[in-house]
């Protein structure tokens, strides 16, 4: 299980502390899921962040009672040094994994070629984001962190990576946040909606679905009165 | 046997043996990474102080620096040189380590301390090899002598790369508070140097600076390394106990800001 219990978040700006995140609670039980929508600015990465462990709460407490993996596709930590088979054997180091029965999946899945050995500074966009997705389904987490906006790809790359993250793994527990809320409801069995800083529940993704509507349709109608 | 398998202690065996697997794949990363794989690689760890070391004794060889004792110039710089490197690499290399690392963050287990503590022991083993490797090769040439006592020796050593590591930790630390602490380090490591006690023996000066100047830690590192190596053609002043005092606090006052910098740290 994994649960947030009265979690705060606060940066420091010129102008103060920003509340970023409110007083956000929420559980997950080992092999369920749960979708968060978002607009842009919600906080959703913060969430993100704060559950991968990249980042501490200002208040609060995050339980992790099963494996979580790092952001989906997350390729920011790549050295451009480093060949694509040395960041499949540091990753495999820092979670104490074994690499080489993982080299034949990375190689087939990112089709990377003779450049799975060549620094990933000559890599093409294209491959990067199949080498960062390929790593972090290598590692076998309870539970997988997905930021929608991370997995950007043509349309045969997110077939491939919904066949390996859907139905290959669908024993898993996992934490989609995105702002589309058609994902949400094609992946999520439930949803909660995070709103400036605070993270409504609900029983239904439905449910879900339509509050989110409505604050859209809010703010857009109070943008355009203020017009 | 019981006291082993309490849960305290279990727990943190198991949170050791995680920091020993994250410090080791942070090491073969830094290592390619930094010196990459073409030409001599991860020798350029080594060589780089060496050539350093090597440089400065050739310059003060020519320079024929008047240092008023009859320790040969090369032993000297040698000896000096090399103590300046262990440490003041240490914290230069610390210095905005978390900001080049912040995305690695990502992975729960790697934390602000492991990312130090391993430019730390890349550091020391590099300062090491190039201390003991030009050490030999002046002694095989005969430029150098043996050290007189070898424990003395390592005990300032030691002394020294303990003072590394600790300044290593607060700068480290500080610099990811705020970016003074960079600026402000850089003009500090180079006026340091002549202070440091590399470039004279603390006999030399006049007895109101030596009072100030041993007020600097490594400087006591630093005689105690060449009163081993040279024995009683060299008048030495030094505490190691001060000394080992100094590391003590600042490896507190580090330990303590890197704790600090690992809760407010904010990655993007």
């Amino acid at each position: 299980m994994i649960s947030l219990e009265n979690i705060v978040k606060e940066y420091h700006t010129r102008l103060g502390p920003r509340r970023v995140l409110d007083n956000v609670s929420f559980q997950l039980e080992r092999g369920r899921n749960i979708g968060i929508l978002g607009c842009n600015g919600a906080g959703k990465s913060t969430l993100i962040r704060l559950l991968s462990g990249a980042e501490r709460p200002t208040s609060g407490r995050i339980r992790r009672e099963m494996s979580v993996s790092w952001p989906l596709a997350f390729g920011g930590a790549f050295q451009t040094h480093l060949t694509g088979l040395d960041n499949l054997k540091f990753v495999c180091r820092v979670y104490g994994v074994d690499y080489k029965p993982l080299v034949p999946f990375v190689e087939e899945f990112t089709e990377l070629g003779v450049y799975f050995r060549e620094p990933v500074m000559h890599y093409s966009h294209g491959m990067l984001t199949r080498l960062a997705f390929a790593l972090s389904i290598a590692i076998e987490f309870d539970c997988f962190l997905i930021d929608e906006a991370m997995v950007v790809g043509d349309v045969r790359f997110h077939e491939r990576c919904h066949v390996e993250m859907f139905h290959k793994r669908k024993d898993r527990a996992f934490i989609l946040v995105s702002h589309d809320a058609n994902v949400i409801k094609l992946y999520c069995e439930r949803a909660s909606v995070l709103h400036e800083g605070r993270l409504y529940h609900f029983d239904n993704v439905d449910a879900a679905y339509d509050f989110y509507m409505d604050e859209l349709g809010m703010r857009h109608a109070k943008r355009v009165i203020e017009v | 046997m019981s006291l082993l398998r309490s849960p305290e202690i279990v727990a943190f065996r198991r949170s050791l043996a995680v920091q020993r697997r994250v410090i080791g794949a942070l090491l073969m990363r830094e290592v390619i990474t930094r010196f990459g794989r073409d030409n001599f690689g991860a020798m350029w760890l080594v060589f780089e102080p060496m050539l350093f070391t090597l440089g400065v004794a050739a310059l003060w060889t020519a320079a024929a620096m008047n240092h008023g004792s009859s320790i040969p110039i090369v032993a000297f710089a040698v000896t000096g040189y090399s103590s300046v490197l262990l440490w003041r690499n240490c914290a230069s290399r610390c210095s905005m380590a978390i900001e080049a690392n912040l995305s690695l963050m990502y992975h729960r287990n790697v934390q602000a301390i492991d990312v130090f503590f391993t430019r730390i022991l890349l550091e020391i083993a590099g300062a090491t090899a190039s201390f003991i490797i030009l050490s030999v090769i002046f002694i095989v040439i005969d430029w150098m002598t043996f050290p007189v006592d070898l424990g003395k020796v390592l005990g300032g050593w030691l002394l020294l790369a303990w003072f590394g590591a600790s300044l290593a930790l607060l700068i480290g630390a500080g610099t990811a508070y705020s970016h003074v602490v960079e600026k402000l380090w850089h003009p500090a490591a180079y006026l340091l140097f002549p202070m440091s006690g590399a470039a004279f023996m603390v006999d030399w000066l006049p007895d109101t600076l030596q009072q100030v100047v041993l007020l600097l830690p490594m400087v006591h590192g630093v005689e105690l390394l060449r009163e081993g190596w040279f024995g009683n053609t060299v008048r030495t002043h030094y505490d190691a106990g001060y000394m080992a005092t100094c590391c003590l606090i600042l490896t507190w006052l580090g330990m303590h800001y890197v704790r600090e910098a690992g809760r407010k740290l904010e990655s993007r």
